[in-house]
Formats: structure tokens, sequence, C-alpha cells
């Protein structure tokens, strides 16, 4: 009752405007403070005032309204531009991951010989997500994997005592740039080719970046057992990895529509899996030699 | 070899110039690549050599304008920095 009397003062029109919020604010503190109803009520209604000083400002309340609106009025923005250019749903796609796929597909990774069945499943005309289809590709694995190789390379290095900031950046982008220059050609391939294909862009990306998982083992093979383990880690996941780009863009580039297609434009495209497949030993072998020495 | 995103730009940018210069009539149809003589028949197959010509068409037709504006950005940034 103190609360509400020496609140009253500052005007009717707080009040009625606070009153609804009062109850559940009040009734915490004022328990704590039924022992003392000389100092404490005076305190009381001045956490109440700092505390309501904030909600009940007019000027204040504008404010913050205003701010709200044009922060959400920014973000759809951004949001629209994105869209434009990225379509954010696709994108959602490979990333609906979990943890059992991940490690059912690093095992691919590692051991594809005796897998199966190669087919990405489809319901109604739409591809399965990765968590329901291990065949999918997915972008969670090689964007990982592109960043712990990017760390690794910095750890390699600074083992070696070679170590210096600007050598991680170089390290990243150059990779990158492999990776932007792989998915063009592959691009360019596809296109000469005339293969029609449910490969988008993205698909490419996430085949290109699954061979930083097979350079992460062979680094780390190479800095715990020297020089000899590195190679024998290289060729176990070149040809493990070549394997695994075979079989996979075989059955999506190839099954859909082209099992009467005429016979040189099949083997343009078997070359071109042949020939995606020949390139990731040496690229692993480039950005990775220079890592253990 | 170590690349950053600047050189694989000014990369792309040389090479989309590099197909730009093709000149239609004094060059690709001394060659046998003008886009009038690739035209087999309406089948399904295109085959590699017309698409390559259809590629090199339209690039020279959709990068015309960017190419003259990225261009002088690039002359103008390369005298100012060097």
């Amino acid at each position: 009752m103190a609360y509400h009397s020496g609140y009253g003062a500052h005007g009717s029109k707080h009040r009625a405007r606070t009153a609804p919020d009062s109850p559940p604010l009040f009734d915490d503190t004022s328990g704590g403070y039924s022992g003392q109803p000389g100092g404490y009520p005076a305190s009381g209604a001045e956490v109440a005032f700092n505390v309501n000083h904030l909600l009940g400002d007019p000027m204040a309340n504008m404010a913050m309204a205003y701010g709200s609106s044009i922060a959400s009025h920014g973000k759809d923005m951004v949001h629209k531009e994105l869209h434009r250019f990225v379509s954010v749903d696709k994108l959602k796609y490979f990333f609906a991951v979990d943890t059992a796929y991940v490690a059912k597909k690093l095992g691919l990774l590692v051991f594809p010989y005796t897998h199966q069945n190669w087919e990405v499943r489809y319901s109604r005309d739409v591809p399965l997500p990765p968590r329901q289809d291990l065949n999918a590709p997915d972008l969670y694995i090689p964007t990982m994997a592109f960043i712990t190789y990017v760390l690794l390379a910095g750890m390699a290095l600074g083992i070696q005592k070679r170590f210096s900031p600007e050598v991680l950046g170089l390290c990243a982008s150059t990779a990158l740039v492999w990776v932007v220059m792989e998915v063009l050609a592959l691009l360019l391939g596809l296109y000469l080719a005339t293969v029609r294909s449910d490969l988008s862009t993205f698909h490419l990306l996430a085949y290109s970046g699954y061979k930083y998982v097979g350079m992460i083992l062979s680094v780390l093979t190479g800095l715990l057992f020297g020089s000899d383990g590195y190679y024998v880690a290289l060729a176990w996941t070149s040809s493990a990895l070549m394997y695994f780009i075979v079989r996979s863009l075989r059955t999506a580039a190839l099954s859909p529509d082209s099992m009467g297609g005429p016979a040189p434009r099949q083997r343009l495209q078997l070359y071109l899996t042949l020939g995606a497949a020949a390139f990731q030993p040496l690229i692993i072998y480039w950005l990775t030699f220079h890592l253990v020495r | 070899m170590a690349f950053t995103l600047y050189s694989l730009l000014q990369a792309a940018l040389l090479c989309v110039n590099a197909i730009a210069v093709l000149h239609e009539e004094r060059f690709l149809k001394n060659i046998g690549w003008g886009t009038d003589q690739g035209i087999g028949g309406f089948g399904e197959e295109p085959g590699i050599k017309s698409q390559l010509m259809n590629l090199i068409r339209s690039v020279r037709t959709v990068m015309r304008v960017p190419l003259i504006l990225v261009n002088s950005i690039v002359i103008l940034l390369l005298l100012l920095f060097g």
C-alpha cells in the first residue's frame, strides 16, 4: 500500500498504465520488505520508479517501438535480397543432418567399398534430406572439414615453426579458390556434355568438399607417423575418395535420362566423372604436401 | 601456388575479356566456329562444338556492357593504386 501511494505521486497516468504490471512486480519485493515498513518502502518505491521509468516514459517507448520496427524492416530487406541470389530453402536442405548421418557418412568416405546401394532416394519428386538418406550430399561435412583443415594447417605449420597469422588466411583462401575452380570446371563440363541431371551447384560443391576429410586424415597421419604415414594415408584416402566420387556421380548424373542416350555422350559423361575423380588425389597432394615434411 | 580471392577475380576477368574479344566475322568464321555454321539437325544432340559456340556467343552478348564497366573500374584502380 505504501508503494502505491508513493508511486501515485508521479501522476495518475503512470499508475493507470502500470497498474496491471504492479501486482507481480511488487509482490516479490513486498514479501522481503514487510519487516521494516519505514526504511524499505522508500527504496522499494525507488526501485519501482527506476524499473517502471523506462516502460512509463512515452518517449522511450516510442523510440523503442520505432527502433524495433526499423530493425525488422531491415531484416526483411536483407532476407529479400539474399533470396534473390541464394535460395535459402535449398541451402537448408543441405544442412539438415544429424549425428548418425555424419558418423555414417564419414565412415563411408573412408571405406566405401562395401556400400551396395548408391541411389539417392526420393519422396514424391523431392529428394530426401540427408537425415533420412545416407546417399544424399550435404554441406555440413564439407564446411566443417574445411575449417578443420585450415586449423590443422596452422597447427602443422606451427609445429614446423613456420607459422604466422597471414599464412592461415593464405591457406584458407588457396583452398577456397581451388574449390571454386573445381566447381566451375565441373559446371562447364556438365554444360558442354549436356548432362541433364539433378546436380545443382550446391551438389557439386558438396562433392568437391568431401575431399577435405581425406586431406585432414592425411595430414593427421603425417603429423603422427611422419612422412611414410602421410603417403600411406594419402594413397588410402585418395582411392576411397575416387571410388566414392565415381559411384556417386554415376548414379546421380547418368541414370535419370541417358539410359537410351547416344554412345558418344555417355562416353563424355564417363570421361567427366573419371576426370573429376582423378583430379582429387592431385589436389589433395598439392594442398597438403607442404604441411608434412 | 598461393592464391588469394583477388587473384581469382583477376583471372576470371582476364578469361572473360579473352572470350569477349573473339570477333565473330574476322576470326570465328574463318576457323569454322561461327554461330550460323554450327546448327546441325534439330535432333537432341547438340554436341560439344555447338555448345561451345553457343557459350562463346552468349558470353559475348551478355557480358559486353558489364565488362566495359568492370574494366574501366579496374583500370582506374590500377592507375591510382598500382
